[in-house]
């Protein structure tokens, strides 16, 4: 903690309210990047799909990055393992699509809807379990201890996909989209995926709950205070471990949906797949403050932003260039965009 | 001591390697305010993280209304009945106050008299009530602090230097704040550097150094003995009157 300087007005005269800023400078990078992004790219329409396939994108990335980055803000736990969960909730989705094949393909939205949220069911239902099982026996060992986590949570992640060709073969499975999601609806001379828009609103509806759960319950607010002081939260009475632990699992489920829908949207699915997105998730919750669920939400539009443009004017250079944006904002901001005070 | 709420026998606390505490032994009484003296780096705030399970003890003895609480977990050892303020006020910054008063009433939403009671002595916690807590002054969070810690009644409660950096004003509003409390058979241990503020409270007086305790009085001879404490604390009334 800072020490604080203990000026304060005598009591007879108030004091004036303190001004409260909100703090909106980051949020203004995203149009930014896509006004630089439009000369490069030179087509608006390329431009326009390029920009909602990015915000497509990034609400997939927050999906996964939202419980990471709450579960390194209230135990410093850096859990490399969170791309199992990406890879075993998307397998399990895909196995749970298979005998309901009829209803996918079926051109109807209601049953490919319930197509689909029975398959997320199953994802999220599993990577809780998992999850859970993977906190006592992988993580709790190593409380506060960082270089261990890292070595023994990437160990997870890699038997966790090596275990994932034992079940389901080391091939590319497809993943197809439902009839009614796929192909586009045209608005003048812009295409938007229908698949995009629903990723889109399935992410924007987590963001909602996330923040009535943290600001109007006071599990969530526990959750804020823990992320700011553990040691305080525990010298009022309650027991951090347990909140920990729901958090835990909360984000294991999160993962799990976030690895459906990812590998809807890329309409195939291999075991890298949590290894190949973990690195962008990393990227998003350090970029948007470690702790932060607002943060990590306005990082992943950004890093989504960077990929998809990075992606059509230099491809080589994707992932590249994600890095250079994290290096960009830590210098200006190096605790990340919207820092945790007390962290 | 007979009628003592928290005794501590032999208390030994390491941090890392360091050996902090050396066998701290006190007693603090029943329904009075038992102040914590020493001079910076006695290990007050260390003897204070200790009783809370900040830091588990290494070996000896503390007992709080009959039970062992050595080795426990913090949480547990708040729900027994022990409130703390910590030297770093611990507010959580980025809630607002009114949030930071619902995690203190841990068995449901504060009571309004109560806290009309609290507001009563630090005005400024009404008027901040749906303000971030990071936007409080010095002050003003440890007003938050200490009103956090008496939102429910709790048999004991630890105070680390209140009074660090604080204007006078706010200090008197303590004072009559902690008077009441003890009035109603709220037990204190105060850990404070400012003499004014201890005398007006303290009803007993415990004086360490360099992890032990090395001298114990009433708060009243202490005062009177300005030998003693030029020896002990490195300080006289003069100085601090
Ligand atoms: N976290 C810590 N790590 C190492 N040493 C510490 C720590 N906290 C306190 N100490 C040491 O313990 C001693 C007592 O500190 P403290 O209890 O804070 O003293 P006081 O509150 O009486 O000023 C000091 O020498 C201090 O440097
Ligand atoms: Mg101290």
């Amino acid at each position: 903690m800072v020490e604080q300087d203990g000026a304060t007005a005598a009591g007879g005269a108030p004091e004036p309210i303190p001004a409260h800023r909100a703090d909106y400078l980051p949020i203004l990078l995203v149009p930014l990047l896509a006004a630089v992004a439009l000369p490069l790219i030179a087509n608006p329409v390329t431009w326009i799909t390029l920009t909602i396939a990015a915000l497509a994108m990034g609400m997939m990335i927050f999906v996964i990055a939202s419980g990471l980055t709450l579960v390194f803000g209230l135990m410093d736990v850096l859990n490399f393992g969170h791309g199992a969960f990406i890879a075993i909730g998307a397998y399990l989705a895909m196995t749970t699509l298979i005998p309901l094949a009829d209803w996918i393909q079926a051109d109807q939205l209601a049953l490919n809807l319930a197509a689909l949220g029975l398959a997320i069911l199953v994802a999220m239902a599993g990577t809780s379990v998992i999850g859970w099982a993977f906190e006592r026996v992988i993580i709790m060992p190593v409380y506060g201890q960082h270089l261990k986590q890292i070595l023994i949570t990437t160990g997870g992640l890699i038997v966790a996909e090596q275990l994932i060709h034992v079940f389901w073969g080391g091939d590319q499975k497809p993943m197809p989209l439902p009839t009614a999601l796929r192909g586009a609806i045209t608005i003048g001379d812009v295409a938007v995926e229908k698949y995009r828009l629903l990723a889109m609103v399935v992410g924007l509806a987590v963001f909602v709950a996330m923040l009535l759960v943290l600001n109007r319950t006071k599990l969530g607010l526990l959750v804020r205070a823990g992320v700011e002081n553990r040691e305080m939260v525990e010298a009022l009475g309650y027991r951090i471990r347990r909140l920990f632990v729901a958090v835990f699992v909360a984000g294991s489920a999160l993962a799990g949906l976030g690895g459906t829908l990812w590998a809807l949207y890329r309409e195939t699915l291999t075991a890298g797949i949590g290894s190949e997105v973990i690195v962008l998730v990393f990227i998003v919750i350090i970029i948007g403050g470690l702790g932060s669920i607002g943060g990590c939400f306005l990082a992943s539009v950004l890093v989504a932003q960077v990929a998809n443009y990075t992606g059509y004017l230099a491809p080589k250079v994707a992932l590249a260039s994600n890095i250079l944006l994290m290096v960009i904002i830590l210098m200006w901001r190096p605790q990340g965009l919207y820092a945790v005070v007390g962290r | 001591m007979a009628d003592a709420l928290l005794t501590l026998e032999g208390v030994h606390t390491h941090i890392g390697q360091y050996h902090i505490l050396q066998g701290v032994d006190f007693a603090v009484p029943r329904g009075a305010m038992t102040v914590l003296l020493g001079r910076n780096g006695a290990g007050k705030s260390t003897t204070l993280r200790t009783i809370m399970g900040l830091w588990k003890p290494s070996r000896g003895k503390i007992t709080f209304e009959g039970r062992e609480i050595g080795g426990w977990a913090t949480p547990d050892i708040a729900r027994a009945g022990i409130g703390y303020v910590p030297e770093t006020m611990g507010v959580f910054a980025d809630l607002t106050v009114r949030e930071n008063m619902i995690l203190a009433a841990r068995a449901g939403a504060p009571d309004a008299a109560r806290l009309e009671w609290i507001f009563g002595f630090f005005p400024a916690l009404k008027r901040f009530w749906t303000h971030p807590a990071g936007v409080l002054s010095g002050g003003q969070k440890q007003m938050l602090s200490i009103a956090r810690a008496i939102i429910e009644p709790r048999p004991l409660i630890l105070i680390d230097e209140p009074t660090k950096g604080i204007a006078p004003a706010i200090i008197d509003n303590m004072i009559s704040a902690f008077d009441e409390l003890k009035r109603g058979a709220t037990t204190l241990l105060l850990v404070e550097q400012n003499f004014r503020f201890a005398e007006a409270l303290g009803d007993h007086a415990v004086v360490m150094d360099d992890g032990r305790i090395v001298h114990r009085e009433t708060m009243a001879a202490l005062a009177a003995d300005t030998a003693t404490q030029t020896r002990l604390l490195g300080l006289s009334l003069e100085a601090h009157g």
